[in-house]
């Protein structure tokens, strides 16, 4: 990392604290919600960015883990804090298991497979014999956490600090995991698997762990985002929610850490600014951008930006 | 025994329907070995547009055969304009293209319908047929539709020049070109058929489970199971791998795990086909060179 990079990153953060004093509650709130997204996001970009596993089912993840920390909050009474690293932990295996027979499919069949979890979870959610811990068609009230150690925050602020950290440490390690020997593997599989293999890269057990962690990044967006909202249902996460983040990563930018932020704002943002014209409009400008990036701007904001700035550099 | 030979028959009625819109898959797939996630959103559109004509005042098979034939231009304007760019993409962007087509064909349905639930006419009298009493009228009517359908397909692909020329343009395009046929036309076509037979796939389950955006979600993901369980490149396979799931479906949710869980069984179908036996029961066996 260059030493401007760090520069800019420090100033990032330094807004990312400061926002929450100078804007309203509600705006608070949502941008706690944008970074749950751009946990999920990034999750997402792990997998389908980086690995080439196209997932058309992460909203079933997410879903997985909201109603983990939700169930853990209601019948157990666990903390809120502890459920994120249990959402965690439940999807990773969750996301493993589902990732050793995806290992047979490739690109579209992966992507058909996906589809399907993501149309099925909310019957799944709203399963009679399940409903004793899921709450069935109502769903689950969880309750909002207040800031602890007597901090000077109200509840939104508070919770919007919690995610920020945890969003910060999630980016951290993606940031740790993808530079690495384990993120040139990943990115080696998705361009020339026969090749990656040939060099000695387990390609089985690369693909299953990156179902797993992006699963796992997934799981954590999902169980913060149900201490976020208060409340789960199964019709929030119906196939709906997988096509937000397939968008939001294609506008944030494939393979691409920061790609994760841009998206989330574009999923956070645009809808509410769609959402006066008329209730299907946010949708329909969704389609309109998929279609617009995929033919002018492949590789998303992110390398846009990139883009951008290179031809700064190079013109002085 | 009663109750099972009715659940059978109805899931052959639906069955039927997804028979017709898998084989809609199965066109599109052997045609550009693409999968067409908004087939369903294609034949909820051209559904209510048909809703729109009958309101208007038009008797049914007019406005029946007029909705085919629009969704026909439909499905050509498709491949025309949004498919065609990508043809040769890598496949996350093609996906991201479906959805995107999916989103917007939903959308634009919510925009000028509204979500309102609308009820649709069936073509088939009240009262049962033949006094039969297992099977409704408008059940065995789907049924009949579909296999005309069907064997109007057959006959246009085994018979037609054209039909032989769609053929060839599918399964060798480099040599059809050579030939001297028009293959980006012949997909175009394809696509064309494809979405007529989505339409009618559309207005015959309309009347089941009424006319709204998102109602063809469940039924695309049985087409899907379908498709794959019959060999997505084998239409033969398409056909009986629809009437199966229908049966199947249908008495799975009457005696075993009850309604609420109907599309998890297409989730485990799918998976299952997928691991077990990927080229369906009718399909080909794939082999690629490294």
């Amino acid at each position: 990392m260059t030493k401007r990079n760090l520069l800019l990153l420090a100033l990032l953060l330094a807004v990312a604290c400061v926002l929450p004093f100078i804007v309203s509650d509600y705006r608070t709130f949502q941008l706690t919600l944008v970074l749950v997204y751009a946990t999920a996001l990034l999750g997402l970009n792990i997998l389908t960015g980086y690995n080439g596993q196209i997932s058309l089912g992460h909203g079933a993840f997410y879903a997985l883990g909201a109603y983990c920390a939700a169930i853990l909050m209601d019948q157990a009474g666990a903390p809120y804090w502890a459920t994120v690293p249990a959402a965690g932990a439940v999807c990773l295996v969750a996301g493993f298991l589902f990732g050793l027979p995806a290992l047979r499919l490739e690109g579209l069949y992966l992507a058909l497979a996906t589809f399907a979890l993501g149309v099925a979870m909310p019957q799944l959610l709203k399963y009679d014999h399940l409903a004793k811990w899921t709450g069935g068609v109502q769903g689950i009230v969880i309750p909002k956490p207040e800031a602890p150690f007597g901090l000077p925050l109200n509840a939104d602020q508070w919770l919007y600090f919690f995610t920020l950290a945890v969003t910060i440490v999630m980016f951290v390690l993606a940031w740790n995991l993808l530079r690495g020997r384990i993120g040139r593997a990943l990115v080696a599989i998705r361009d020339q698997h026969i090749a990656a293999e040939a060099m000695g890269i387990n390609s089985a057990i690369y693909k299953s762990a990156a179902f797993g962690v992006s699963a796992m990044y997934t799981g954590v967006a999902g169980a913060l985002s149900a201490i976020a909202i208060q409340y789960v249902a199964p019709d929030s996460f119906g196939i709906f929610v997988s096509i937000v983040f397939l968008v939001g990563i294609v506008v944030g930018g494939l393979a691409s850490i920061s790609g994760a932020l841009y998206g989330a704002l574009f999923i956070q943002f645009v809808p509410n600014i769609a959402d006066e014209i008329s209730k299907a409009a946010p949708w329909a400008i969704f389609g309109i951008f998929m279609i617009g990036f995929v033919y002018l701007m492949p590789t998303g904001v992110a390398g846009a930006t990139r883009l951008l700035l290179a031809k700064r550099r190079k013109s002085p | 025994m009663d109750a099972f030979l009715f659940q059978v028959l109805a899931g052959l009625a639906t069955g039927g329907i997804y028979a017709s819109l898998a084989l809609a898959l199965v066109m599109i797939y052997q045609a550009t070995h693409l999968v067409n996630f908004a087939q369903g959103e294609m034949a909820m559109f051209t559904t209510y547009i048909a809703w729109s004509l009958i309101n208007a005042g038009m008797p049914y098979w007019p406005a029946f055969l007029l909705t085919v034939g629009f969704a026909f231009v439909l499905g050509v304007l498709i491949e025309r304009i949004i498919i065609r760019p990508v043809e040769d993409a890598p496949v996350l962007a093609v996906v991201v293209v479906f959805i995107a087509l999916l989103v917007i064909l939903n959308s634009t349905a919510g925009w000028i319908y509204t979500y309102t639930i609308k009820s649709f006419p069936s073509p088939f009298p009240k009262e049962p047929l033949f006094g039969i009493r297992y099977m409704s009228a408008h059940e065995i009517g789907a049924i009949c539709v579909t296999l005309v359908v069907l064997s109007l397909l057959y006959a246009f692909f085994r018979f037609t020049p054209l039909g032989l020329a769609m053929r060839a343009a599918a399964q060798n395009a480099q040599s059809s070109r050579l030939v001297g046929i028009r293959v980006g036309w012949m997909l175009a076509l394809g696509w064309g058929l494809a979405a007529a037979v989505g339409a009618v796939a559309g207005m015959m389950v309309a009347p089941i489970v009424y006319l709204d955006p998102n109602m063809m979600g469940g039924i695309l993901l049985y087409a899907f199971a379908a498709a794959l369980l019959g060999g997505i490149d084998s239409p033969m396979g398409a056909v009986i791998g629809g009437f199966a799931v229908g049966v199947l479906e249908n008495v799975l949710g009457a005696f075993v795990i009850g309604n609420e869980l109907k599309l998890t069984v297409a989730l485990v179908l799918i998976i299952g086909v997928l691991l077990v036996r990927p080229s369906g029961i009718f399909g080909k066996v794939h082999v690629t060179r490294v």
